[in-house]
């Protein structure tokens, strides 16, 4: 019978789990009402004023966000899911500073609502998608994605959302259409960290049209059950598992389809580090590490050796036949 | 009326007394103890074996900068006392970043030998830092009495100059690693502090009559 249950996906390479297993929201509310006790004063002004910044980055407390488990092919790892302090407060998100903790410290000051997504290029509807609207496009989905950083360390991440080719779809980009570049939020009076010159603003990202298009790609607008942290995206984010984590753009505001290769925002900082394509590949290091291996969050002791690093993230079955004949030494 | 002078050599009681050197040696460790303290309890945040690696990287670089400090500061200061504590803080740059290649080699490399050896060649980043603590090792080894002796105080003070050439590497390895993200507030920062400190040297062998 256990066999039975996950039987589909064994066809698939890949183990469903019960959906029940991923989100244990009464740890996470457990959590928040802890901070939000300090925050009241318990452990000292200065300990209540971090604690405070960092209930007020939580303050806006996601509502809800559930989606049925996902049936495309891959998209639902068995292997332990990330917590979800851990992967709500180890963010690189550099519109929010450039350590890791800023991002769930700073990014309260986002404003999602309203919210709209401007669809411009080769396309035969370009305008302005309201977020009201991308909500109900198609139907949500729960999926389980890996989500490897190319700094060498991963977590397991249940998303909610839908294939982002449901949007590409409804917009009918035009046969000359080659690829697709993403433009994020770069708004200096609520993001301190585009006042930097880290990165040249807005961070942008891009995909080809037949990555874009493969169903493992999503549009995320929700993660463990609720909507997206301010911190992790929301209110719609990229996820692309297969490639580094950089490649999926967080708050999302453009959407634009190109004949040429867009560049996308490290490619221009750091053309020799990172390339277009950004496929997780543990044969092509990265000039100052190796990409071999991987530390998992949360999950591999101080001590534990690092895993190794699965090609395309583990995702080979579903995309490899993208990339035949191509380089990857090459196109990294 | 007496005008009272401030100056930095209303220091010298207080370093002369017997617990200055012991009270600084303990200051010293803090850092190294509140790292075990974090990694012991789940308090270094989601990625520990990151955080060891970059705090001990950052307090080898800060011990650096303190290191190189003493000397200006006590021709400017006129404190000689000072000159009893840089052999001791010399030595906590060599504790701090043997702790930092330690962890290097354990947590991310978990003593993969090979592998080590793969990355110090392959990677300048990696190389450069090693490079600054192999030239680092001969300084801590000689920093007994009995070495100035066997070297003879001339050739001892010119194999410790070498801690200027640590200085500029230490200064490229962290640039290097910063390089990618072009993230280069805090390399300034260090590099204008050892820069400045390198530069009062030059400055005072050139100019300055003792």
């Amino acid at each position: 019978m256990q066999r039975n249950q996950f039987s589909i996906g064994h066809a698939s390479g890949f183990i469903h789990p019960v959906s029940s297993d991923i989100t244990r929201q009464a740890v996470y509310q457990q959590r928040r009402d802890l901070l939000k006790r300090i925050a009241a004063g318990v452990a000292g002004t200065s300990m209540a004023t971090w604690a405070s910044r960092e209930a007020l980055a939580q303050a806006k407390k996601p509502s809800p966000l559930t989606g049925q488990p996902s049936k495309v092919s891959g998209a639902s790892t068995m292997e332990k899911v990330t917590s979800y302090k851990d992967a709500t407060t180890y963010n690189n998100y550099y519109e929010f500073g450039t350590e890791k903790s800023y991002p769930a410290l700073q990014a309260h000051t986002l404003v999602t609502k309203p919210w709209s997504v401007e669809i411009d290029g080769l396309v035969k509807k370009p305008g302005r998608l309201d977020i009201e609207d991308l909500l109900k496009y198609s139907p949500m989905e729960e999926r389980i994605y890996r989500m490897r950083c190319v700094e060498g360390w991963s977590m397991v991440i249940p998303w909610v959302g839908y294939s982002l080719s449901e949007i590409i779809k409804r917009v009918e980009p035009l046969g000359n259409a080659k690829y697709v570049e993403f433009t994020t939020l770069a708004d200096p009076k609520t993001m301190p960290g585009v006042r930097s010159s880290v990165l040249d603003w807005p961070y942008v990202e891009g995909l080809r049209m037949d990555e874009a298009m493969h169903p493992l790609t999503l549009m995320a607008f929700g993660m463990y059950g609720e909507v997206l942290p301010n911190q992790n995206g929301a209110p719609l984010r990229l996820v692309v598992p297969w490639k580094y984590g950089f490649k999926s753009a967080k708050s999302i505001v453009k959407i634009r389809f190109l004949e040429k290769e867009p560049v996308n925002s490290w490619g221009r900082s750091a053309p020799q580090e990172y390339g277009f394509y950004s496929n997780v590949n543990p044969l092509v290091d990265h000039p100052r590490w190796s990409q071999a291996t991987e530390r998992r969050i949360g999950e591999d002791g101080l001590l534990t050796k690092k895993r190794k690093t699965l090609m395309f993230n583990g995702y080979e079955a579903q995309v490899a036949s993208m990339y035949t004949g191509m380089d990857l030494k090459k196109f990294y | 009326m007496q005008v009272r002078e401030v100056s930095l050599s209303m220091l010298r009681p207080l370093l002369r007394h017997a617990f200055a050197k012991p009270i600084i040696f303990t200051l010293c460790t803090v850092p190294f103890f509140y790292l075990v303290w974090g990694a012991l309890n789940d308090g270094l945040g989601a990625n520990p074996a990151e955080y060891l690696i970059r705090a001990t990287g950052n307090w080898t670089l800060r011990f650096l900068c303190i290191t190189l400090a003493i000397t200006p500061l006590r021709v400017v200061g006129a404190i000689p006392e000072l000159l009893r504590l840089r052999r001791m803080l010399g030595l906590f740059v060599y504790f701090y970043v043997v702790i930092h290649l330690l962890c290097y080699s354990w947590l991310d490399m978990g003593f993969e030998w090979s592998d080590i050896a793969t990355d110090i060649a392959k990677r300048p980043f990696i190389l450069v830092g090693f490079t600054a603590f192999v030239l680092l090792t001969p300084l801590a080894a000689t920093s007994f009495n009995q070495a100035i002796r066997w070297l003879g105080a001339k050739r001892w003070q010119l194999l410790h100059r070498a801690v200027y050439g640590v200085a500029v590497l230490a200064i490229l390895h962290f640039y290097w690693m910063r390089a990618g993200k072009s993230n280069f507030a805090e390399v300034i920062m260090y590099g204008a502090i050892l820069a400045a400190l390198l530069l009062w040297r030059v400055w005072n062998k050139r100019f300055a009559r003792h």
